[in-house]
């Protein structure tokens, strides 16, 4: 027994008129905890009561307190008939589970109905006093801390990052039992509500456990989805990424340096036992699929890879005896886990050492009643499938792990496409098992690759290559072999040396498919798949070159099918890394060389073609440095002296006439024209509209090539439902339309938001629908940035001739950006060759005085963290950065309670883990919210969009009140999970499920922290770079 | 391909200004949508008109979703529904309850009633205001009048706080409703039939007796007033005559209400009723202005009649059909005598001066600090009103 819940209810406010006659309102509260229930006294003849009730306390189990959701229903007392319910408050208490998170909740709460939505506020305070209980036979995991955020929370370390954690429940979908027809849609509503948020409790619980069993306490890039398969059931599934966290506590900030990282990992059992792979028996995933008629297990192998490069490349030795040792290591780790993904996009420094590329898989199910809940074996043994199907793709990659992963769902009556898709990396041990620091530095500086490249560098064997590539010398360090071009679903490592802009790419297809049943169905979507993997891959690879650029971050594919058609839409950023090879333009080649007029068009195409590629490049601003002879006639001198790779003088000597002979192979891009259908494909690719002037957008983490955020940000959610009104569409009709309709939306969103110019739309996030026949939904959720123009300019102004410098420099420069920072980028990159060649570079080599000037704060800068670095030894570099006076200045100063005004309080919501220009201070737990709305009147509520506006509005208010309520001041990695809309126009009815998430936050401005007083520079820590940026 | 749904929502609540503006004026999201088009959007954006549409139609969804809440500001302000800047939220209040004073001219003196509301549409064409704006204002004027009406206090910062308006607006506000343009409440009628209206105990009674005596605006020899003369004059009043009916918190319990202060204004009758201290009055005042004053002759021959006009306003206050009156005896037998005698508004300030400064200097005349407060108001209130 150890846990007593306790909850006041103090006052409601707003509420609706309940008596017509007295137009007022005899309310009174029922609180509700799993099987016990409370009533607060009537109060009568109010819209304002005060209720100010007593403490009412549960006694309940750690267990049920994980898993039931607070309810309080609000409701009117009616002496002669029965009682009639005003509306509800569901409150997740989860985050008063774990010590660090909120203590208490306390706050107005929306009260909702989901027939008439917000019906007025009611204020509450929950608390929850935990005993502790050291039964080992337990079957909560309170104390796990959970975050949706992809990356290591800003205020924690990441000591010790285990891997996979996956789980699925199933039960039946209340809105498809018998009951159902008998009792009002309101019932049916708050019974689905209700059993959602009692299996995402139970879910989070059992992946709790696992991660316990990991000897973990925390999962990191948390993603719970739900899969309405109607009759068939619902099924709450989640993945995410264990990891065992460290508090970067400001109250260490004055313990002797080197007491932190090893000495915390002696005495603490977490780390140093086996961190295996293991999972309870029971939950095990694998199982037979037995007794479903699954058919049609159909799946696609990457074709991505066939683009992660082209061409061939001469194989190279130098990689070879390192790359093997790395495997080694990193794969005693891995390969005991059973699915070695991470489910992170952006890592710590050091993490990620070689990216592969995308891998992913498709799999095409039919739906089958789920008989015995309890047992939900075969969606487990789907899921299986695919996750082994994706390891095996990463393995041919030569990869040992997949990063940016994540898994998805499509249904359409009795068909379900599951999709799982992430990126073949390879990974630094360090982070993965239990060494001692000492063994893990050691090694680092061995590995050190040159930062801002080294993830490119193919992690595969080049003499047995998993498909054909072009690979060339790093344009970065001339070192190791690198793609042409390179996937992936992670974020741009801050590392990375990118030139110009990033942009948004999508690729969007329809393909029509026959009206079909049962696996006759199934079989015709499978068929289709791979084509249509193919025509979106093509597309993006189009799309990237026609801007100039050679990579992409955050790629995310999406399949949706509908009663007769499927659609793809492809979402990635574009940006130019400096490491790969600049692309080759497009080139089009017609079939019919004879006739004139046909090769006029051609040419005129062609022209076409390359005006916008030239004027892509100007607008990203992509002006590679061309590399002048004399670095690659003569040996680059900094980074092998100081990245003190195992290799010879001679081998790199090598290296560098072997460059010269790739160089000047740039292969273009040749399309084909051969029918009409190329022809469109080709006129597609020109209808973008690149975005007006003082936008930008990507749907990464951050916008590669701004970094002077200001702090105005706007989170929305837009939504869009065209009806397809062709009587005989076509395939390229269909794409006509569906690109219009992106474009479109793309377009009003410039327009809603052009008074923030100069801006950027970051994490751009589209999710296609088809509810009916004809309709197509398309939702977005994003966030507007606003930058600094001037301060911008002045970066693109840096040198880029001086390619190393610059590099250094920009490397710099984003490190410093420190809200992309999971910890200290110095104390985790102490011996960073890029920062030493800067130094040598600006006192050494002969650099103009001019530019000299430019630089000197930055140099200065830099070099004073040289020696700060230098100061502290080697092994306690990692505790650096909490030896802050700032922080510590910064603490005593939040100790001040903030503001508790009377009015509302301002809640930002992002989908990014950051705020810009401000630093998170407190992670007060995880939102996850699920919401149905359901309206018999819907013309007299304006109309679908008046009722889904109302709506949206509704959830963001609820989400609001609920961090508010926890004492945070902001939601990050918020997401709208989904958007499900269904419309009966003729019965005047509409309906809508919406589920969100994310994390709940207490943040503070920058400009707050600065007006502490500034230490002596040199005690100043690298990570609080506030002073620089700004 | 059409779009049946469109919807998008910022966690901060985007607030259009120009778009604000067409929907106050009562413009359909066509109209609107016709209107941004010719203020040159396009071209200035880049955009397509189904942008421009598919905008417009959600800022007017928003607004439609917000008016509820703009009905009671503090509403706006605890609401957890729209999360808007303090500053958006003032905006939204006060352009909100902005009003047309040609509007605002046009309804003084009439009655707030659903007949008043259906002769919009003619007020609407000769004001040039759309008519969905106008029955917009005509219902912000009520709802402050029925929302002020049983409260104490004085008038302007009620209005102030419950509708968040800046002051001056709520100044404004507070002046039509004193001003009494409106009798809209049945129980209150009643009094405007009464010879003598039985004051309740209550204190905010005579307030709302006087509010509800309906001061006759609306004849063609008051014309020429605009609805700030009489927004100014209803100030002045407030600000003298009514301090303590109006804060009666502040006052004395038993002192200074505006029922005795009206009914005590009857005393000052003495004024013009005794010959002796009428022509005691005259002659100081006349030898105070003589030289002084251009049209001296004229003043010293109407002196009477103008003293009496002056005395006599007040002493009619205290009676519903009279006080109706107010604006045209003012207008009736002092301004237009004046200014048939072309009188010059220097002229007239400095005979009010003097005339109300002069009864210190009569013996027997007790009432110096009632006829100075009832003189600082009805000074005003000529002195706004002396133009053409």
């Amino acid at each position: 027994m150890p846990g007593k819940l306790k909850v006041k209810i103090v006052a409601g406010r707003h509420l609706p008129v309940m008596d017509r006659a007295s137009d007022l309102t005899d309310a009174f509260v029922e609180v509700k905890f799993g099987n016990t229930t409370f009533k607060t006294d009537v109060y009568p003849k109010s819209l304002n009561p005060q209720w100010n009730s007593e403490w009412f306390k549960f006694e309940v189990d750690d267990e049920e307190l994980q898993d039931e959701p607070l309810q309080i229903t609000v409701l009117d007392h009616d002496t002669y008939s029965a009682n009639d319910a005003i509306g509800k408050v569901y409150i997740d208490i989860d985050p008063l589970l774990y010590s660090e998170a909120a203590t208490v909740i306390s706050g107005w709460f929306p009260i909702y109905d989901t027939i008439h939505g917000i019906r007025g506020e009611i204020n509450v305070v929950v608390k929850v006093d935990l005993f502790n209980d050291l039964n080992r036979f337990r079957q909560s995991s309170c104390g796990v801390k959970f975050f949706c955020t992809t990356s290591i929370p800003k205020c924690y370390r990441a000591v010790v990052i285990h891997g996979f954690v996956e789980e699925l429940v199933v039960n039946e979908d209340p809105e498809y039992q018998w009951i159902d027809r008998i009792r009002t849609p309101r019932a049916s509503n708050e019974a689905r509500q209700r059993l959602i948020s009692l299996m995402s409790g139970e879910l989070q619980r059992k992946i709790g456990l696992k991660v316990l069993e990991m000897r973990g306490n925390a999962v990191v890039g948390y993603l719970q989805c739900f899969d309405l398969e109607g009759e068939s059931g619902l099924v709450v599934r989640a993945i995410g990424t264990a990891c065992t966290l460290d508090k970067l506590s400001n109250t260490s900030a004055f313990l002797p340096a080197c007491n932190s990282p090893s000495k915390e990992m002696k005495e603490s059992p977490l780390v140093h036992a086996p961190s295996h792979g293991c999972r309870s028996t029971h939950n095990s995933p694998i199982h037979t699929a037995t007794g479903s008629r699954l058919t049609q297990n159909f799946s696609v192998s990457v074709p991505t890879l066939i683009y992660t490069g082209m061409g061939s490349g001469s194989a190279g030795k130098e990689g070879g005896p390192f790359k093997t040792l790395l495997r080694q290591q990193t794969q005693s780790a891995l390969e005991q886990r059973e699915f070695p993904f991470f489910t992170l996009t952006t890592f710590p420094p050091g993490f990620l050492l070689h990216v592969g590329g995308v891998v992913s898989a498709r799999s095409v199910k039919l739906l089958d009643r789920i008989h015995n809940p309890d047992e939900p074996e075969t969606r487990d043994a789907w899921w299986a499938e695919i996750r082994q199907e994706i390891k095996s793709h990463a393995k041919a990659l030569g990869c040992h792990a997949v990063v940016g992963y994540s898994e998805s769902t499509s249904i359409c009556e009795e068909v379900c496409i599951l999709s799982a898709s992430g990126t073949a990396a390879v990974l630094n041990p360090r982070f993965l098992q239990d060494g001692t620091m000492e063994g893990c530095l050691e090694q680092r500086i061995e590995e050190a690759s040159p930062p801002g490249c080294g993830f490119c560098h193919i992690p595969y064997d080049e003499l047995n290559m998993p498909f054909p590539a072009h690979l060339t010398y790093c344009y970065n360090c001339r070192k190791q072999k690198v793609p042409d071009v390179l996937f992936t679903t992670i974020d741009l490592p801050v590392e990375a040396i990118v030139v110009g802009k990033g942009c948004l790419i999508q690729a969007r297809l329809c393909r029509l498919k026959k009206k079909a049943q049962a696996e006759a169905n199934a079989t015709s979507i499978s068929n289709l798949l791979p084509f249509m993997e193919y025509e979106v891959h093509t597309q993006l690879m189009n799309k990237l070159k026609l801007r100039g650029m050679n990579a992409l971050f955050g790629l995310r594919i999406q399949i949706t099918v509908g009663e007769n058609m499927l659609m793809g839409l492809a979402s990635a950023t574009g940006v130019y890394l400096a490491a790969l090879p600049t692309p080759g333009g497009i080139q089009i080649a017609g079939k019919t060389p004879n006739d004139g007029t046909y090769e006029q068009h051609i040419s005129h195409m062609q022209k076409k073609i390359n005006d916008t590629i030239a004027k892509n490049k100007e607008l990203y601003e992509i002006n590679p440095p061309e590399l002048p002879e004399e670095i690659i006639g003569s040996p680059i001198p900094e980074p092998r002296q100081r990245s003190r790779l195992l290799r010879s003088q001679s081998e790199s000597s090598d290296e560098v006439t072997e460059l010269d002979l790739s160089h000047g192979k740039k292969d273009a891009f040749v399309l084909e024209i051969d029918d009409t259908d190329a022809m469109e494909d080709v006129h597609s690719l020109l209808t973008d509209v690149p975005p007006p002037s003082g936008f930008y957008s990507c749907n990464t983490e951050i916008m590669p090539g701004i970094n002077n955020w200001t702090p105005e940000i706007q989170m929305f959610t837009a939504v869009r439902v065209s009806r397809l009104s062709n009587i005989n569409p076509t395939n390229q009709t269909l794409n006509k339309n569906f690109n219009d309709l992106c474009e479109n939306l793309l377009k009003s969103l410039y327009f809603k938001l052009r008074s923030m110019v100069p801006c950027c739309l970051c994490h751009v996030n589209f999710t296609v629908a088809l509810p009916e026949d004809e309709l197509v939904q398309i939702a977005v959720t994003a966030v507007a940035i606003t930058y600094d123009k001037n301060q911008a300019l002045q970066a693109n102004k840096a040198p880029t001739e001086k390619s190393q410098q610059r590099a250094s420099t920009d490397n710099e420069e984003q490190l410093q950006f420190p809200l992309e920072l999971s910890s200290d980028p110095l104390s985790s990159q102490p011996f960073s060759p890029a920062k030493e060649a800067l130094e040598g570079a600006s006192s050494h080599t002969g650099i103009p005085a001019a530019q000299r000037d430019r630089c000197n704060s930055w140099i200065e800068l830099i070099k004073l963290k040289a020696q700060t670095i230098r100061r502290g030894s080697i092994k306690t570099t990692t505790s650096l950065e909490k030896a802050s006076p700032l922080a510590e200045g910064y603490l005593r100063h939040r100790s001040v309670p903030s503001g508790t005004n009377s009015t509302v309080s301002v809640v930002k919501m992002t989908p990014l883990s950051f705020l810009p220009g401000a630093k998170i201070t407190k992670y007060l737990g995880i939102i996850n919210m699920f919401f149905i709305r359901e309206t018999t009147s819907l013309r007299e509520e304006g109309g679908v969009s008046g009722f889904l506006h109302a709506f949206i509005a509704e959830v963001f208010a609820m989400v609001r009140a609920h961090v508010a309520a926890l004492g945070g001041n902001a939601v990050v990695s918020y997401i709208m999970k989904q958007c499900v809309f269904m419309e009966n126009p003729n019965k005047n009815q509409a309906q809508c499920l919406i589920n969100v998430s994310g994390d709940a936050v207490i943040f503070v401005r920058e400009s707050e922290l600065e007006a502490l007083p500034v230490p002596a520079p040199t005690a100043q820590p690298a990570g609080s770079a506030g002073d620089v940026t700004t | 391909m059409s779009s049946d749904l469109d919807v998008f929502v910022g966690n901060t609540t985007l607030i259009d200004e120009e778009v604000y503006r067409l929907w106050l004026d009562g413009h359909s999201v066509a109209e609107a949508v016709a209107r941004r088009l010719r203020g040159g959007v396009l071209e200035r954006e880049g955009t397509s008109v189904a942008v421009l549409q598919s905008d417009t139609r959600d800022h007017y969804r928003t607004f439609q979703m917000l008016e509820r809440l703009l009905h009671a500001p503090p509403r706006l302000l605890q609401q957890l529904l729209f999360q808007i800047p303090p500053e958006r939220q003032a905006l939204l209040v006060q352009r909100y309850y902005a009003f047309d004073e040609a509007l605002a001219r046009e309804l003084l003196g009439k009655k707030l009633s659903k007949g008043t509301k259906k002769e919009l549409d003619e007020v609407s064409a000769r004001t040039g205001v759309g008519i969905r704006s106008c029955r917009r204002q005509f219902d912000n004027f009520k709802r402050v009048f029925k929302a002020v009406e049983e409260l104490r206090g004085p008038l302007a910062e009620n209005i102030q706080q419950l509708f968040l308006l800046p002051p001056a607006l709520a100044r404004d506000y507070a002046a039509i409703v004193f001003s009494g343009i409106w009798g809209l409440w049945e129980r209150f009628w009643g009094f405007l039939g009464c010879p003598d209206p039985p004051f309740s105990s209550r204190d905010y009674a005579a307030i709302v007796f006087f509010a509800n005596s309906r001061f006759e605006t609306g004849k063609r020899r008051l014309q020429f007033l605009s609805f700030g003369d009489f927004a100014a004059c209803a100030q002045s009043m407030m600000a003298h005559w009514s301090q303590g009916a109006l804060a009666p918190e502040a006052a004395d319990p038993d002192g200074d209400l505006p029922k005795s202060f009206l009914q005590d204004l009857k005393e000052l009758k003495v004024l013009v009723s005794d010959k002796d201290l009428l022509d005691q009055h005259k002659s100081l005042v006349c030898s105070a202005l003589r030289g002084k004053i251009s049209v001296y002759n004229e003043l010293e021959a109407n002196f009477k009649a103008l003293s009496r006009a002056l005395v006599n306003v007040g002493g009619k206050l205290t009676h519903a059909r009279d006080v109706r009156d107010f604006f045209v005896d003012l207008v009736e037998k002092v301004i237009e005598p004046c200014r048939s005698d072309k009188w010059s508004p220097g002229d007239l300030r400095l005979f009010l001066t003097h005339y109300t400064a002069a009864p210190r200097n009569l013996p027997g005349f007790r009432h110096q600090a009632l006829w100075e407060r009832y003189m600082a108001a009805i000074s005003a209130c000529l002195l706004r009103m002396y133009h053409d």
